[in-house]
């Protein structure tokens, strides 16, 4: 059973990605990466981190790709068009980016034993349990990201106001 | 039914190359910068899986502020699309390439 959501929602993610790079409209794009961010937070839960799962629909699936689609819309943007992209990118882009697969996985299966299992509910990391952590041992950073947020949010404000 | 963690790491190796290739082959501004956060994703999937494996909290803490750096990142970068779009009415990447208008 766990394994087979496993694997029912790896695919998910492996086909929304492939999509993502198949596509050639960018709304088919942004709604495969939902997608691939809404399987993840299965993933998430399947490894025990029940609050990373929620953070993960609310924020990303939720939050970041409705910006995106947002700004899609907004910019009306259409196909890609099919212009050649720089050959540097196909000549050492695609061998490299096959042979970092290929050592990953080559690595991970080696140490395979090493690495152990995950069965569901052995390892569960509760919201307080996260919140310990967060806001005892962690409290100054956790309050420098809110400084970081508001920093980003007004300078999205001042980028893509209208210059007068 | 148990999961080797192995396959986890190998799910998120394969979403990041993914993310790699789709960083150097798409042309559209907004899908490049899609393809980046299909990178943020698949390494915080790393984390996770890491975290379970050690039991660690932290692991997940990192993805906690990963996820809070690229939605400030998202916004930002959002808006930068935007002002490009403003001064050159055009979303390719190929046509994006003199700092002087």
């Amino acid at each position: 059973m766990y394994l087979a959501l496993f694997f029912i929602f790896g695919a998910l993610c492996v086909g929304g990605a492939l999509n993502l790079l198949l596509q050639r409209h960018p709304i088919n794009s942004a709604l495969s990466l939902i997608v691939v961010m809404t399987s993840l937070a299965v993933l998430y839960l399947l490894l025990g981190a029940e609050f990373l799962a929620a953070a993960q629909v609310i924020v990303y699936s939720g939050a970041i790709m409705v910006l995106f689609t947002f700004v899609i819309m907004l910019l009306n943007a259409g196909e890609e068009e099919r212009t050649r992209g720089s050959k540097a990118a196909y000549l050492v882009g695609f061998p490299g980016a096959a042979a970092l697969l290929g050592l990953l996985t080559f690595i991970f299966l080696s140490v395979k034993t090493q690495l152990g299992t995950a069965r569901l509910g052995d390892y569960l990391v509760t919201t307080s349990d996260l919140s310990k952590v967060l806001f005892r041992d962690l409290l100054l950073p956790f309050e420098v990201t809110s400084v970081l947020i508001l920093v980003a949010i007004l300078g999205a404000v001042a980028l893509a106001r209208k210059e007068h | 039914m148990v999961v080797p963690i192995a396959y986890y790491l190998i799910l998120s190796a394969i979403l990041f190359t993914i993310g790699v290739a789709a960083f150097l082959i798409k042309r559209n501004i907004i899908t490049v910068f899609m393809s980046i956060e299909l990178m943020l994703n698949a390494v915080n999937l790393t984390f996770v899986a890491f975290a379970h494996q050690w039991h660690q909290v932290s692991g997940q803490i990192f993805v906690f502020f990963v996820m809070v750096v690229a939605a400030a990142e998202a916004a930002v970068g959002l808006a930068i699309i935007i002002a490009i779009f403003r001064t050159r009415n055009t979303l390719d990447v190929d046509q994006v390439d003199l700092m002087k208008l």
